[in-house]
């Protein structure tokens, strides 16, 4: 036998070939033209736009790039693999960032998951709390770990009674970077988890899933545009950091200086070519950013459309 | 497997959601769960799924008190409101899903979610994502991955709610059509009376989490248990009428009660319930026995006429249901004046808790 309605009330209602509906991205918010605006005003505008991105964002890269490459490829080559505590500093930063990351995604993904699933008292607070790295200058981040690590700090002389040495050592840099870096991943996921609710867990435990196949096969598959948006964001943001690795790494060529650190090392030195060379690198390293970004952004996460007109229409 | 729960408790903050509910449902029956928002009904749905955790009372499967139990384990079909289908997973994987999480072997899991694929006749959208899906298919592709763990137990929270009027009425009839070929003991829950009573075989009527009344639709509409019920489902005019001698009058007009309970002798004040359907209208008082009231619309759409009058006298709008045939002979236009008459009317112990 066979149970079906009894009128078939249904076309489909999106015929995307593959994978899941990206429509509802709107594109076409921008598109409309303000016919109605005077000539000049239109020119005015995208000149302003036009100019201002010309003149701070676009030449400030280009003349990094100019710099870089003034006396050629060789010389270029030579600038950045000459220099053992340039090498160090390219290996280093390889190092911190990706370590925060991995630190900012498992308490990312904690956070965001406490946040978005449980009401509690004090949950604006935790929020606030998460937001505080973003406001707090990185220098002074820096400060506060010399305090609490310090050789006259609140843990530096227990800590070094027993053989460690946090300040002026990559764990350092690590733990400034991630402290700096911390909100990212957690903020870009909490309204994704938000959107897409808890209705998916809890149908995916009454068929039987337990915690550990939840989160793999529900949660993390339907955050994962938006956890990966926050990593790069976070990358980014990790690999550029300045203020906070410069207060706790004390500036150690070859030891605990990453490519921002070593770049300023460079030019403070006079040595102008080879700091603009691993320049050229890191802002190589952004623009790759970029361009994942980009992509990400293209894929976001595959929302069902509002419900209720939507499926009416459907219907 | 019957269900029961037992003197269900559940509290959000100081809000009590369910007061002491206790339900049952018989092996193999469909029951409705019936009232209007904020009833405790999902709530109460959740609980026997394994979804909420009750403040104190019993979950029963047949004799098992399966109260501390997971969702996971309780084998249940749930189907949620707004389906909660794996966005990110064809139709396919997710009708698949519980059978991957119990270890079915592969060719099993293929077997078993095409089978049930073709039974809704949705085997051409295997490959397709939810949102490329109607809602009346997510409704059913839903309902096919409750299903596919053979669980003992089929739970739906408003399964009709997001759909537009006619492909809810189709996935009415579906599903009863449905319970009846796998006799999975079902529990739905929904605000609409007519989608309870076409249906299930057992209707709970809840109201401020509590259990107004439980039993078969006809036990229900015909013998309501108190005004709210009789409120609840449907359309009910509701005379303000002076409790004299044993008798139910309004102004001066007996209702015919037809109950013995009711003659306390003493003067009161009650309210008495007459269904639209259980009027009559004439154009003259002749009967003696008759409400003088205006037309004011008339709405001949429908298998029946709508005809809505005012009563003057009480400043009461009544609504009144009458055949086509009887329409057509009075020839009623608003304006006219129309003496109606209760057939039969309702009246229910008073509240004396003042």
């Amino acid at each position: 036998m066979e149970l079906i309605p009894d009128q078939q009330d249904l076309q489909p209602s999106n015929p995307t070939p593959n994978g899941p509906d990206k429509s509802f991205i709107p594109h076409s918010a921008f598109r409309t033209p303000h016919s109605g605006d005077p000539a000049w005003v239109r020119w005015l505008m995208s000149g302003i736009t036009v100019g201002f991105l010309g003149v701070m964002v676009l030449v400030p890269v280009a003349a990094v790039f100019a710099e870089a490459f003034r006396n050629g490829l060789g010389a270029y080559w030579h600038n950045l693999t000459a220099d053992p505590d340039t090498r160090h500093a390219v290996y280093l930063t390889l190092i911190v960032a990706p370590t925060s990351v991995a630190l900012n995604v498992v308490f990312g993904l904690a956070a965001a998951w406490t946040i978005a699933r449980f009401r509690f008292p004090g949950k604006p607070l935790l929020s606030a709390l998460i937001d505080l790295p973003f406001s707090i200058s990185p220098v002074v981040v820096g400060l506060m770990f010399v305090l609490l690590f310090g050789a006259k700090g609140y843990f530096g002389p227990w800590l070094r009674d027993h053989g460690f040495q946090i300040l002026y050592t990559v764990p350092a840099l690590i733990l400034a970077t991630t402290f700096v870096t911390l909100p990212f991943v957690a903020k870009e996921l909490i309204p994704v988890m938000e959107a897409v609710g808890p209705d998916e867990e809890l149908a995916a435990l009454s068929l039987g899933a337990n915690g550990r196949q939840i989160f793999w096969r529900i949660t993390l598959a339907n955050v994962k545009w938006g956890l990966l948006y926050g990593i790069l964001l976070c990358n980014a943001r990790a690999m550029g950091e300045f203020g906070a690795v410069y207060v706790v790494g004390g500036r150690i060529g070859g030891q605990t200086n990453t490519m921002p650190l070593e770049i300023e090392t460079l030019f403070q030195g006079f040595n102008t070519p080879a700091a603009f060379a691993l320049a050229s690198v890191l802002t190589m390293l952004a623009g790759v950013t970029l361009a994942l970004k980009s992509w990400v952004e293209t894929k976001v996460l595959p929302m069902e459309p509002p419900s209720a007109v939507a499926e009416s229409l459907a219907g | 497997m019957s269900i029961s729960a037992t003197n269900v408790v559940k509290r959000f903050g100081r809000f009590a959601a369910l007061d002491g509910v206790s339900v049952e449902a018989a092996s193999g029956s469909l029951v409705a769960l019936l009232g209007p928002s904020g009833s405790g009904k999902t709530t109460l749905l959740r609980i026997v799924a394994g979804l909420e955790v009750p403040d104190s009372g019993t979950v029963r499967y047949l004799d098992d008190d399966v109260t501390g139990q997971s969702a996971r384990v309780r084998n249940v079909g749930f189907v949620f409101q707004h389906y909660a289908l794996f966005r990110h997973m064809t139709v396919f994987e997710n009708v698949a899903f519980g059978l991957r999480v119990r270890k079915w072997p592969e060719r099993k899991i293929r077997d078993r979610v095409h089978e049930l694929l073709n039974l809704v006749r949705l085997d051409e959208m295997a490959g397709r994502y939810p949102s490329q899906l109607s809602g009346g298919q997510k409704q059913r592709i839903a309902l096919i991955r409750a299903l596919a763990p053979e669980p003992k137990v089929i739970l739906l929270d408003e399964p009709f709610g997001a759909l537009d009027a006619k492909v809810r009425q189709e996935l009415r009839h579906w599903l009863r059509r449905f319970h009846d070929e796998f006799h999975v003991t079902s529990i739905f829950v929904t605000h609409d009376q007519e989608e309870a009573f076409e249906v299930a075989d057992q209707v709970v009527v809840m109201n401020k989490g509590k259990v107004e009344q439980a039993g078969t639709p006809a036990e229900v509409f015909e013998h309501p248990a108190n005004a709210f019920v009789m409120d609840f489902l449907g359309n009910v005019n509701v005379f303000p009428a002076r409790l004299e001698g044993g008798r139910v009058m309004v102004g001066e007009v007996v209702m015919p009660v037809g109950t013995e309970k009711m003659v306390s002798g003493e003067a009161g004040k009650a309210d008495v319930y007459v269904r639209p359907h259980e009027l009559d209208v004439s154009r003259s008082a002749d009967g003696g026995n008759a409400i003088r009231t205006k037309v004011v619309h008339v709405n001949p759409a429908g298998s029946v006429v709508k005809v809505r009058c005012m009563a003057d006298d009480f400043g009461l709008m009544v609504n009144v249901d009458l055949s086509p045939e009887r329409y057509k002979s009075l020839a009623l236009k608003p304006g006219d004046v129309a003496f109606i008459s209760p057939k039969t009317a309702k009246i229910f112990e008073p509240d004396y808790s003042i």
